[in-house]
């Protein structure tokens, strides 16, 4: 037993576990992976605490009603194992801000947080309307072999592509 | 049991998420910035086998699909916007709770704008429904439906243009 950090898992190795697993699901649960539908349920289980009759009328909150299922446990486990995964290879790291992040734009954590608070609200708003992010759509879509699927996959990366370049130009 | 099968699996993918290093700020702005395919790698291996997997269970009655329909006016504009903002966050929805689960505290900031956006698309959702959301409505398509070839056929053509595609990162040694 050593202090030092494992080194990462090969990329195609936990690809295709990852792949085994969703394989897994579809078959066991009967569920394809997904994130994003579980923040529409968490926002509205935290609008309820203020306004319980307002968003009970709401037609999104109809259509998914903000209750704990599948998915939000899916969520809560991924945050789970990351954290089990970190402690037992030695690479859980407080990480105040990313360090790609910090080389360009400094350790300033104000600038850090607006940036990644204004960009959560344009990526979650842009899923909901696209009906997927990168796991229902990108994975599971994709893997179905649904046009939906490689369309937004591929709209997903073009946009993140602009981003980038807007704010990293073209340095190496 | 729905919810404990969904706690186990999330934990399978968080450890995996996690000891491949995709939910990391700085691999997830790195393949944006075309300077380190690691998730490219995750994504496309993990797509392949899945197709393959979730297919032959199909084939044998085992398994249902639930393909979500594509309709330009939402998926198009949606998947831009997405991007637009991941470039900016550098999380995406499922691996901002891994990157959490491991001391990333800065997907707390990607995880209060994304529930704050979750929030105005509800707002937003009943002028949404009769314009963006209603506009080239194909379906739920799938691309041997609308090519009208064998299933397998275009897992064969992905499975040998995904490898050809991951050879060539390799090479470039990306």
């Amino acid at each position: 037993m050593s202090d030092t950090p494992s080194k990462p898992w090969n990329p195609y190795v936990a690809g295709a576990l990852t792949g085994l697993l969703m394989v897994a699901s579809v078959w066991v649960s009967g569920k394809y992976f997904g994130a994003s539908t579980t923040f529409v349920k968490a926002t509205g289980m935290i609008e309820s605490l203020a306004a319980s009759e307002r968003v009970q009328a709401m037609p999104y909150f109809l259509k998914e009603t903000p209750k704990v299922d599948w998915q939000f446990m899916f969520l809560i486990g991924i945050a789970l194992g990351s954290l089990a995964a970190s402690l037992a290879s030695r690479t859980f790291a407080v990480t105040p801000v990313a360090r790609t992040w910090a080389e360009r734009f400094g350790p300033s954590l104000k600038l850090r947080a607006l940036a990644g608070f204004f960009g959560g609200i344009l990526a979650m708003f842009g899923a909901r309307l696209a009906d997927g992010c990168p796991s229902g759509h990108g994975l599971s879509g994709s893997l179905q072999l649904a046009v939906s699927g490689y369309v937004a996959l591929a709209c997903f990366f073009l946009g993140g592509l602009v981003t980038a370049r807007l704010i990293f130009g073209g340095r190496k | 049991m729905e919810l404990i099968q969904g706690l186990v699996t999330g934990i399978l993918f968080g450890i995996l998420l996690q000891r491949a290093e995709v939910d990391r700020y700085d691999r997830q702005l790195g393949a944006l910035r075309l300077l380190d395919m690691t998730i490219v790698k995750f994504m496309l291996t993990s797509i392949l086998v899945a197709a393959v997997g979730v297919y032959l269970l199909k084939d044998l009655g085992l398994v249902k699909l639930a393909i979500k329909p594509m309709i330009l006016g939402a998926v198009i504009p949606g998947g831009l916007l997405f991007g637009l903002g991941w470039g900016l966050t550098g999380y995406c929805p499922g691996t901002s709770a891994a990157a959490l689960g491991e001391g990333r505290v800065d997907a707390i900031w990607a995880v209060l704008g994304m529930l704050v956006g979750a929030g105005l698309y509800a707002e937003a959702f009943p002028t949404l429904k009769t314009t963006l959301l209603a506009w080239g409505d194909l379906g739920k398509i799938t691309l041997p439906g609308v090519l009208g070839v064998n299933h397998w056929v275009v897992i064969g053509v992905l499975v040998v243009g995904g490898v050809g595609l991951l050879r060539w990162i390799e090479k470039k040694g990306l």
